[in-house]
C-alpha cells in the first residue's frame, strides 16, 4: 500500500464530460484503486491493487478490496444496476454511479481516484452524509391533485402528458447533480438553495398533469431558483440523463419570471381581478 | 443500557420499501405514533428495482378481468398451497391500492382513453399490469416516499435491528444499531411491522442487494414466531449472466410480455416444447398467436414464454444442462426480431424499456433492439416468510406484523410477477392498520434490560476477535453452497449435505474477526447479518428436505412430480424449547366453497 496526500478539494472539481466514455480494451491482470480513506475529521488516499477482470465496474473493485484488503471500507449500495442511485462517489474526479462504471471507460496503467462526493460532510471512507436533502424535498410543497375527473373516483390522463414528465420521474436520487452544483458545492448556499435535484422534484410536481399546487412563488423566494446560473453541470452528470436544465429548471425560471416580472401580465391578473370582484 | 438512545412508537415498522412504507402511512393515519427503520437509506429498498408493474385487475384493457379471475390465478400460480384468505383479499382490494397511488401523484402509462395501461405478465390471464415503462417500482417507491415524508412518521434511516424485545410472549419492541456512529438504539412499541423483504443474500446468483439477508424472517423466529413455506424460493428465469460482474441482475419479465422470445443456441423458441398441462387452455401452440396477444388480440392465448415463472425458469436450465445453451450458460432473450413486426420496433422497445436498454448497452455492450440478450435464472424471491393471519398480517407472536416478502402465504409454491407490488401495498396497509389497532390495546410492555445488554455484548464480539475468520469469505462459501445443494433443482442427499455444510459455517460465523472500530464499519455489519443468513438458509434446507415432491419453486430431480397429497399442508418452523429448528405439516384450511367455485370457472 502506498500513501498520498489528499489534493487540493478544488482540484476534485467537477470536469465537463462533453463525449461519451472511450473505451479501452477489456482489463485483465490487476490494477490500483487511489481510494479515499477518512472521517470527518480528516483523511488520506490508500492505494488497493486487486485482479480485474473483462465487464467489471468500480463497484466490483471495491467490494474485492472490500472483502480481501479493507474489510472496514465504508461504502453505499444497493441494486448495483444503476436504479437506486445509493453509490455516488467521484471516479478520477468525475461524479459517477461506481455501479454503472466500467474499468473499461477508465485508464488503468495509472491508479483509479476514488473519492466520496465532495458537496457532502464526510462520514466515512466514500460515505458521505446527504440527510440535507431529505430535509430539503420535505420543505417543498407536497402534490396536490385535482378533483377526480370520473364518478368512481379516477382521473384520465393523455400518454403524452405522462411521457412529458417522466423524464423527471424517472430521477434515481443519486445527488449526483447536487454534489456538481457550484452554488452548494463551492458557495455552500445549502440554506438558500434547494438543488438541481429538486427543482426537478418541483418540476415533476408543477408539471404533473392532475397536481394544482403552486411552487412558484416558494421557488423564487424560499428555494433560491434564481442562483441557478445556467452552467448545465448537473445536466452533464445525470446518470439518468435527466435534461435538468434545459427541461426542468428552465421551464421553472419563466414561469417564475412570468409570475412576478412580466408587467404585460402582472396588468391583465390586476385587471382580471378586479372583473371578478 | 444507561447510555442507550431510547426511541417510543406505538408501532415500529422495520423496513422500508414499498410494504414498509405503506404500512407507515397506514398506521400513521390511524393516529398512532409511527417509526419507520430503513436499513438503507429512505427510497433506496429493493422495491426500486421492481420493473414489470402493479397486478390489479382493473379491467382497463381487457373488460373481462376481474377479481375472480386474479384470485384463481394467483392460486393456480401458486399450486394450491397458498393463503386462499390472502389471495381473495390481495385480488380484491389491489385495484383500489393502485387508484389510491395515482391520487398520491404515481404516473403510470395510459390506454388511449386515458385509464391507466395495464400489460401482460406471466400467468396472468389477462393484461393486467399497471406500469411505467420499465420501472412501475421506482415510480411506486418514490411515490409512498414523497408521500409519507409529510405524515409524521419518524424515520430512523441506515439502521439495522438485531433482535425483537418481548414481555411475556407480546412484543416490546427491537435493538438495533445505526450504521453512521455504530451506536446502538432501543426502539419501544406496542406493536411492531416487519417489511424486510427477502433472503436473496442467501444465494450466489441472485438479483437482491445486500440488504436482503433475512433479517425480519430471522428476527420473528428467534422471537417465538412461526415461519411457513421456506422450501419454496423463486428463481427468476432472466437474469443477466454475462459479464461475470453483472451476473443476476434481473431482466423483467414486460421484455416477454413486449412479445420477447427465448431461443436456444439453434434458435429454437425451446418454451413451446414443455407446455404443463394446467397451463395448455390457455397457451398459445404456434408463434403467431403468440405474437398476437402481446399486440392485445383478445382472442388469442398467451405465448409459452410467459408461462409461470418456476416453469420458464427449468425450461431454460434444461436447454442449458442438455448443451443448447448460449456461449456464457444461459439462453437467449431476443425483442429485437419484433422489427419483423413493427415499423420504428427501435423506438417502440427504448420506449417500452428504457432501463433495460440502459443497463445492457452500458453494462454489457448489448444493444437489446439489435441483438439478442443472454439470460439465465437468478435468485428473486422467496413466497416463504413469517406466518400470519391472512386478515391482520399478525404473525403468531402477539404485536408482530408482517406485510410483503418476509410474510408468507399469499403467493404459495410460485408467485406471479407483478403479484409482489400489489402485496405490498394490500398487506403493507392491512398491516399498519391492524397494528395500529392493536397498540391501542391495554397494556404497556416493558423491556427487560438484560435482554438488551446481552444482544449488545453479543453484537460486540466480532471485534474481541482481532485475527478471526473474515466475515466476508463466510458469507460467499455459504453463497457458493445454497446456489449449488440448495438451488433450483435439488435432492436429498444434496441437501443433507447442505445441512452439515451449515453446521460448519455457523461454527465459523462464530469466530469471525472485523477489524476497525464501530463506525460505518460493513465487515461489522456483514458479520452481524450472517446470523441471520444462517437461520433461513437452515429453514429453506430442512422445509426442502421436508418437501418430498415438486411443486413451484421448489423443484427435487428426486421427486420431480406434484404429489396431491402434498396439496393439502405448509410445512411450518419454529424455534423449540433447545434452540433447534422444529418442523411441522400444518393442514391448509377448507377454502368456502365460493371460492372453490370460483376456481372451477376459471379452470
Amino acid at each position: 500500500m502506498t500513501d498520498t496526500l489528499k489534493p487540493d478539494l478544488a482540484e476534485t472539481g467537477a470536469v465537463e464530460e462533453t463525449a461519451p466514455p472511450q473505451r479501452h480494451p477489456e482489463p485483465g491482470g490487476t490494477a490500483t484503486f487511489r481510494v479515499w480513506r477518512g472521517d470527518r475529521a480528516g483523511g488520506r488516499f490508500v492505494d488497493y491493487t486487486t485482479p480485474v477482470s473483462p465487464g467489471m465496474v468500480v463497484l466490483d473493485a471495491i467490494h474485492q478490496i472490500q472483502a480481501d484488503q479493507a474489510g472496514d471500507l465504508a461504502v453505499r449500495w444497493n441494486c448495483k444496476a444503476g436504479k437506486c442511485g445509493s453509490c455516488s462517489a467521484e471516479v478520477n474526479g468525475q461524479p459517477k454511479l461506481m455501479c454503472m462504471t466500467r474499468l473499461n471507460e477508465l485508464p488503468l496503467e495509472k491508479p483509479v481516484t476514488i473519492e466520496p462526493m465532495r458537496a457532502f460532510p464526510p462520514i466515512k471512507d466514500l460515505v458521505t452524509d446527504v440527510s440535507w436533502n431529505f430535509r430539503v424535498k420535505q420543505r417543498i410543497a407536497p402534490f396536490t391533485p385535482r378533483p377526480p375527473d370520473a364518478p368512481d373516483g379516477t382521473w384520465r390522463i393523455d400518454q403524452a402528458d405522462v411521457d412529458r414528465v417522466q423524464e423527471f420521474r424517472k430521477c434515481i436520487e443519486c445527488f449526483l447533480c447536487q454534489d456538481v452544483c457550484h452554488v452548494l458545492r463551492d458557495h455552500q448556499l445549502y440554506d438558500r438553495f434547494i438543488g438541481p435535484r429538486f427543482l426537478v422534484y418541483a418540476a415533476a410536481l408543477e408539471m404533473h398533469p392532475l397536481d394544482v399546487g403552486d411552487r412558484i412563488e416558494a421557488l423564487r423566494r424560499e428555494h433560491g431558483i434564481g442562483f441557478c446560473n445556467i452552467t448545465k453541470c448537473c445536466t452533464k452528470v445525470c446518470p439518468e440523463h435527466i435534461t435538468i436544465t434545459d427541461n426542468a429548471i428552465i421551464p421553472l425560471k419563466e414561469r417564475v419570471v412570468d409570475q412576478f416580472y412580466d408587467p404585460l401580465g402582472r396588468l391583465v391578473k390586476l385587471f382580471s381581478r378586479r372583473e371578478q370582484s | 443500557m444507561a447510555d442507550l438512545d431510547t426511541f417510543d412508537h406505538d408501532v415500529l415498522v422495520i423496513g422500508a420499501g414499498g410494504a414498509g412504507l405503506r404500512a407507515a402511512v397506514a398506521a400513521s393515519s390511524a393516529g398512532v405514533k409511527v417509526g419507520l427503520i430503513c436499513k438503507s437509506l429512505l427510497g433506496k429498498a429493493h422495491t426500486v428495482m421492481a420493473e414489470g408493474g402493479i397486478a390489479a385487475s382493473l379491467a382497463n384493457v381487457d373488460n373481462r378481468d376481474g377479481w375472480q379471475v386474479h384470485f384463481a390465478d394467483t392460486m393456480r400460480g401458486g399450486q394450491y398451497v397458498n393463503n386462499w384468505r390472502m389471495a381473495e383479499l390481495h385480488a380484491k382490494e389491489a385495484p383500489d391500492r393502485v387508484r389510491e397511488l395515482e391520487a398520491w401523484g404515481a404516473l403510470f402509462d395510459r390506454t388511449p382513453d386515458g385509464r391507466i395501461l395495464q400489460r401482460n405478465f406471466g400467468g396472468h390471464k389477462y393484461p393486467r399490469l399497471a406500469h411505467v415503462g420499465d420501472r412501475t417500482g421506482l415510480e411506486m417507491i418514490r411515490t409512498l416516499q414523497d408521500h409519507s415524508i409529510h405524515q409524521g412518521i419518524d424515520v430512523h434511516m441506515e439502521c439495522t435491528v438485531l433482535r425483537l424485545l418481548t414481555d411475556g410472549g407480546r412484543m416490546a419492541g427491537a435493538l438495533g444499531y445505526e450504521r453512521e456512529r455504530g451506536r446502538f438504539k432501543l426502539y419501544r412499541a406496542k406493536a411492531v411491522i416487519l417489511a424486510t423483504g427477502g433472503v436473496g443474500r442467501a444465494f450466489a446468483i441472485t438479483s437482491n442487494s445486500w440488504e436482503y439477508t433475512g433479517d425480519g424472517h430471522a428476527l420473528a423466529y428467534e422471537a417465538g414466531a412461526a415461519l411457513q413455506d421456506m422450501e419454496f424460493v423463486q428463481f427468476h428465469p432472466t437474469g443477466m449472466i454475462w459479464p461475470p460482474s453483472v451476473r443476476g441482475i434481473l431482466v423483467t419479465e414486460g421484455v416477454r410480455g413486449e412479445g420477447g422470445v427465448l431461443l436456444n443456441k439453434h434458435g429454437r423458441r425451446f418454451m413451446f416444447d414443455d407446455i404443463p398441462e394446467n397451463y395448455r387452455s390457455q397457451t398459445a401452440d404456434n408463434e403467431e398467436e403468440g405474437w398476437r396477444y402481446t399486440q392485445g388480440d383478445k382472442d388469442a392465448r398467451r405465448p409459452p414464454e410467459l408461462l409461470t415463472r418456476d416453469h420458464v425458469a427449468r425450461c431454460i436450465r434444461r436447454e442449458v444442462a442438455e448443451g443448447r445453451g448460449s456461449p456464457h450458460g444461459g439462453v437467449f432473450l431476443d425483442i429485437s426480431w419484433i422489427k419483423q413486426k413493427l415499423p420504428h420496433a427501435r423506438e417502440h422497445i427504448i420506449r417500452k424499456l428504457p432501463s433495460m436498454y440502459h443497463q445492457f448497452k452500458q453494462l454489457a455492450d448489448i444493444d437489446i433492439t439489435a441483438e439478442p440478450m443472454e439470460v439465465g435464472p437468478t435468485t428473486h424471491y422467496i413466497m416463504g416468510g413469517i406466518r400470519v393471519d391472512g386478515d391482520s398480517q399478525m404473525s403468531t407472536v402477539p404485536g408482530l406484523f408482517a406485510a410483503g416478502e418476509c410474510a408468507a402465504g399469499l403467493h404459495g409454491a410460485n408467485r406471479l410477477g407483478g403479484n409482489s407490488l400489489s402485496d405490498l401495498l394490500v398487506f403493507g396497509k392491512r398491516a399498519g392498520e391492524y397494528a395500529a389497532r392493536f397498540s391501542r390495546e391495554p397494556g404497556a410492555p416493558r423491556v427487560d434490560p438484560a435482554e438488551v445488554d446481552r444482544a449488545i455484548t453479543a453484537a460486540l464480539e466480532p471485534f474481541e476477535r482481532a485475527g478471526g475468520e473474515n466475515p466476508y469469505q463466510v458469507q460467499h462459501e455459504l453463497q457458493a453452497m445454497m446456489q449449488d445443494l440448495v438451488g433450483i433443482v435439488r435432492t436429498g442427499p444434496e441437501m443433507e449435505r447442505a445441512l452439515e455444510g451449515l453446521d460448519g459455517l455457523r461454527a465459523r460465523a462464530n469466530r469471525v474477526g472485523v477489524p476497525g472500530n464501530r463506525e460505518y464499519n460493513p465487515g461489522w455489519h456483514t458479520a452481524l447479518d450472517l446470523g441471520n443468513l444462517l437461520t433461513v438458509s437452515e429453514a429453506i434446507t430442512r422445509a426442502a428436505i421436508e418437501r418430498r415432491e415438486s411443486r413451484g419453486g421448489h423443484f427435487r430431480d428426486d421427486c420431480p412430480d406434484k404429489d396431491p397429497s402434498c396439496a393439502r399442508f405448509n410445512i411450518v418452523i419454529r424455534k423449540g424449547g433447545d434452540g433447534a429448528m422444529q418442523l411441522a405439516r400444518e393442514p391448509i384450511p377448507e377454502m368456502p366453497a365460493e371460492l372453490k367455485r370460483v376456481i372451477e370457472e376459471q379452470k
